[in-house]
């Protein structure tokens, strides 16, 4: 047994290095003066690399299963979740330092940063409903900190008491359907689940329901969306980056394997779930057609990525695709989501669309990166979103639900209309004001997002060959 | 060498992005634009190298293949057959003409030259690309760069045009997508690749998916094409864009649309195309009257060449319509309007290239493109006053200029297939016929009004440039053989399957 448990941790080393980075931090924080705080920021960011790495080495292993009798999955999937939660939080590590750094005691942010992260990438392992609550929490709790972090700022604490207000209850649900659901299928494992639900019982529809509204809190689906864009705008800007993106990855990893070991079609989760994306992706665009603010803009768009990602979900076990297309979806996402904020960051959390015109003069770099970042979202290519929305609609039609993508086509072009409301004064207009800079790590930070998308885009060839033999359920 | 015809702009475009210059500086200005000529026409030396080369076997010659997401069947495969050399070579003269052409610049040389080459090497990609994936890639990226160039460079209300163009083309371009995904989620195994999913045939049975597919591409190509009634981006885009930027749109970018529905729909579901060769005939036909009238109406000059850009591009329609029918027994009627509706595509794109240069120089001189403002330039300019009659008489048809010599063999093909459409469509070259007359008439006859005693003729570089076009309008006028020879080895095997 002791050896079993030895060969069980190593399975998820990866996730033990977060943990143990997580401490660390707190307790350098909590020794450590004032004026060394942000040496939190250099162990938090040595931690996420080691992590990194050895998720890497995890996936060359090339060996997908189950461990911790069943609880938690070590495939490509959790890898490339774990890896896309540690790329967010090693940028926005980089533009947080800069950003709180006359903050006298913010070395505790970085371990709520890294908690937040661990939450997240256990979301993406789990297999177990058990193990999927318990991460959903933490990802939850660290996250309503992270966005209250600004103590002195109303709209920080309204974000922080907003999200919260929002999150108790479905969190509160999650239990109670991870109940239903113990009781229908008498485990909580995703092999338990698929052989011991079956049929269409109220009992299961509304454990299924309840699961399903708690993933869409984190994932900001509607009908648990309104969180979002006051998250986006009040929580500090760093961690507004973080928030809109790492519980994304978990929460869309999650609900995939979720609804994959469900009775096929049973409880008609897939046209619930096509609803849900439907209506996330048209109200999160129509949220965002008049915004003014640039943070509230990018958190609107954010609803309405959830949306596209959603189709992937869809079409779940009827296309090939279909986890291809996630992975793709939330690479393009995240990495678009990081250099806009990361715009914001660099440009000291400027947000108001008039301090936007004329900027392509005096910050062509930083306009160039934010305009890239839209365009990714938009879809062209050969930025990463194109490939994302290519596979995306593929994935829907082959599905069944070429309805779901004509709409996703009808929302780019809505899309279209508000992106270009920031991007036409910051190109064609020509006033000079002052563009004050925050750091030279904030800028590198936001740069190198931009370099991603425009990587991801055009090298897309390693991310679909690894994506391409991800499994929800390995062994299942 | 196809592919450099493609990087050596893009690479040019990405260096001019990065180096900092002074745009302020007027010898500076003048050594950029010297510079982006000298690129722009790298491609176009190329382009003739590659039609040395050429040898119309019928397929795609001087491919060039390289692996790109292979797990998804995307490579980058760039070619050549009969329909897409002319396109691209023209494309590749008329960015060079427009780069050297004088506009106000606005402080912003670099950035002007720089987003031309990237469109040039966008443009070239559309016409070379062998791929359904890359082609894309391509289409997109230019109606970008468009967007930019309207709105930084335009004038009017130009940010409003440079959004309505941006929309409407995007959603556009969408559809396409659409229709690419159906076409590409039918192939087995999956790929993008052109050549292999015109031998697969992989919609050849019909039915609704076919028809949705169809649908997808067709709408895709109509708005750029512009057919009427998905044209009503293009005057706005045409008229407020500066005029190199206009010649290039006209010349060059409508042309996508209608390569586009040779190369995709017409060749890779036959089928369904013939199924609605007649619709889309009297779409065209609906075009081609209805841009001569509402060109008929106009007091702008722009705008005047801009809806009769519309009536062009339906000839092309028509003559697609034709080529691709399901009429049987018409193949070498079919051919001719297939090769009509290609000369065409490379007569419009010179001669209206021309068109909205000229207009440009005339706002550069006067300041409006009213009609009612101008009179009697003839005496003052002749060189300038020479140009627009040989491109207004090219483009009403005149024979001996390459306008005939398209238009004679679109109305040749159809005539044989669909009489009443041929028919009604030759009212189309009547009004034509009458508006560039009144329009010589009114701007360059008739007294020169007192405040343009000092109008000076076309300068060095205008002339060179607007010389070259129509030089080649007056070729293909007099001489089509050689362009004729190209495009029929790719128009009877496409029409013939």
């Amino acid at each position: 047994m002791g050896m079993d448990m030895a060969a069980m941790v190593g399975d998820i080393i990866p996730e033990v290095v977060l943990v143990v980075t997580g401490v660390v931090v707190l307790l350098y924080a909590l020794t450590a003066p004032r004026r060394w705080q942000s040496g939190a920021a250099v162990i938090a960011a040595t931690g996420v690399v080691v992590s990194a790495v050895a998720t890497v080495q995890r996936m060359s292993g090339d060996d997908q299963r189950l461990t911790f009798t069943d609880s938690y999955a070590i495939d490509h999937v959790t890898d490339w979740g774990v890896l896309l939660v540690l790329a967010v939080t090693l940028v926005v590590i980089a533009m947080s330092a800069p950003w709180f750094v006359t903050d006298p005691r913010h070395g505790e942010y970085y371990t709520l940063l890294v908690f937040s992260a661990l939450g997240a990438a256990l979301m993406a392992g789990a297999s177990d409903l058990i193990q999927l609550t318990v991460s959903l929490l933490l990802s939850s709790v660290t996250g309503f900190v992270l966005a209250a972090y600004h103590r002195r700022s109303k709209s920080s604490s309204e974000a922080g008491i907003k999200y919260f207000l929002l999150g108790a209850l479905p969190n509160a649900g999650m239990l109670i359907g991870l109940a239903y659901l113990f009781g229908l299928a008498g485990g909580t494992t995703y092999p338990t689940l698929r052989a011991g639900l079956d049929g269409t019982t109220p009992a299961l529809v509304v454990g299924v329901a309840l699961v399903v509204l708690a993933l869409a809190f984190k994932l900001g689906a509607v009908p648990l969306h309104a969180w979002v864009p006051d998250v986006a705008e009040g929580a500090p800007a760093p961690a507004a980056a973080f928030i809109t993106a790492v519980p994304k990855i978990g929460g869309l990893i999650a609900l995939a394997r979720f609804v994959d070991v469900l009775p096929a079609d049973a409880v008609g989760w897939r046209p619930l779930i096509a609803i849900l994306a439907a209506l996330t992706m048209t109200l999160g665009n129509l949220a965002a057609l008049w915004q003014d603010d640039l943070r509230r803009l990018l958190g609107w768009s954010a609803v309405s990525q959830t949306g596209y990602g959603l189709m992937a979900v869809v079409a779940v076990q009827r296309s090939e695709l279909a986890v291809p297309s996630l992975l793709f979806f939330l690479a393009a996402y995240v990495v678009g989501n990081v250099a806009a904020f990361g715009v914001v960051v660099a440009l000291r959390g400027r947000t108001d669309r008039a301090q936007y015109a004329g900027l392509a003069r005096r910050r062509p770099l930083l306009a160039g990166i934010l305009a890239i970042s839209f365009l990714s979202f938009i879809g062209i290519p050969p930025l990463a979103g194109f490939p994302a929305k290519l596979l995306l609609f593929g994935v829907a039609i082959e599905a069944g639900y070429t309805w779901l993508s004509v709409l996703a086509v009808v929302n780019t072009v809505v899309s279209i209309f508000y992106y270009a409301r920031f991007l036409a004064p910051m190109y064609f207009a020509t006033d000079d004001g002052r563009a004050g800079l925050l750091s030279a790590w904030a800028s590198a930070a936001a740069v190198a997002s931009g370099a991603g998308v425009i990587a991801v885009g055009v090298a897309a060839e390693p991310f679909a060959r690894t994506f391409a033999p991800a499994l929800l359920l390995p062994g299942g | 060498m196809l592919t450099a015809a493609i990087f050596v702009p893009l690479a040019a475009s990405v260096v001019l992005a990065v180096v900092r210059v002074d745009s302020h500086d007027v010898a500076t200005v003048r050594r950029l634009r010297v510079a982006g000529t000298a690129v722009a026409a790298v491609p176009l030396v190329l382009l003739i190298l590659a039609w040395s080369r050429f040898e119309g076997t019928g397929g795609f010659e001087l491919v060039e293949q390289v692996s790109w997401i292979p797990t998804l069947g995307v490579g980058y495969t760039v070619g050549v057959d009969g329909i897409s050399l002319p396109l691209a070579a023209m494309t590749a003269l008329v960015f060079t003409v427009a780069i050297a052409y004088p506009v106000d610049l606005r402080d912003r040389a670099r950035a002007y030259v720089a987003l031309f080459l990237f469109l040039e090497a966008a443009s070239l990609g559309v016409f070379l690309a062998l791929d359904l994936f890359l082609f894309f890639v391509f289409w997109d990226v230019s109606l970008v760069g468009m967007y930019f160039l309207i709105g930084v460079w335009g004038h009017g209300d130009a940010r409003r045009s440079a959004l309505k163009f941006f929309i409407y083309t995007l959603a556009g371009s969408l559809a396409l997508l659409l229709g690419i995904i159906g076409l590409y989620l039918a192939t087995e195994p999956r790929t993008f690749d052109m050549a292999t999913i015109i031998e697969q045939q992989p919609l050849a049975g019909g039915g609704l998916y076919a028809t949705l597919v169809f649908v997808g591409l067709a709408l895709g190509f109509a708005v750029k094409t512009p057919l009427v009634p998905v044209h009503t981006w293009l005057p706005p885009a045409h008229v407020d864009a500066p005029g190199p930027a206009s010649a290039v749109l006209a010349g060059v970018l409508l042309k996508m649309g209608t390569y586009g529905f040779v190369r995709i729909p017409m060749a890779m579901q036959p089928e369904t195309f013939a199924r609605f060769a007649f619709p889309l005939g009297v779409l065209a036909v609906v075009a081609i009257l209805y841009g001569a009238l509402v060109a008929l109406a106009q007091t702008d000059i722009k705008r005047l060449v801009a809806y009769t850009s519309i009536n062009h591009m339906g000839y092309v329609i028509l003559g697609l319509a034709a080529a691709g029918t399901a009429v049987g027994g018409q193949r070498s009627a079919q051919a001719v309007a297939l090769t009509g509706a290609t000369v065409e595509m490379v007569a419009h794109g010179l001669i209206t290239g021309a068109l909205f240069l000229i207009s440009g120089s005339i706002l550069t001189r006067g300041h409006t493109y009213e009609l009612d403002a101008y009179g009697g330039l003839a005496s003052r300019a002749p060189v300038l006053t020479v140009f627009t009659a040989i491109a207004a008489f090219a483009s009403l048809g005149l024979p001996g200029l390459a306008g005939f010599v398209a238009e004679f063999q679109v109305f040749t093909g159809t005539l044989a297939i669909y009489p009443w459409l041929a028919g009604v469509g030759l009212l189309g070259i009547v009004i034509t016929a009458a508006l560039f007359l009144r329009m010589l008439q009114q701007v360059f006859l008739g007294p020169l009004p007192d405040r343009w005693s000092g109008w000076p003729d076309l300068g060095r570089v205008e002339t060179v440039g607007l010389g070259v076009l129509l030089l080649l309008v007056v070729i293909i006028g007099v001489a089509p053989a050689w362009l004729l020879d190209v495009i029929d080895s790719a128009a009877g095997p496409i029409v013939g399957r």
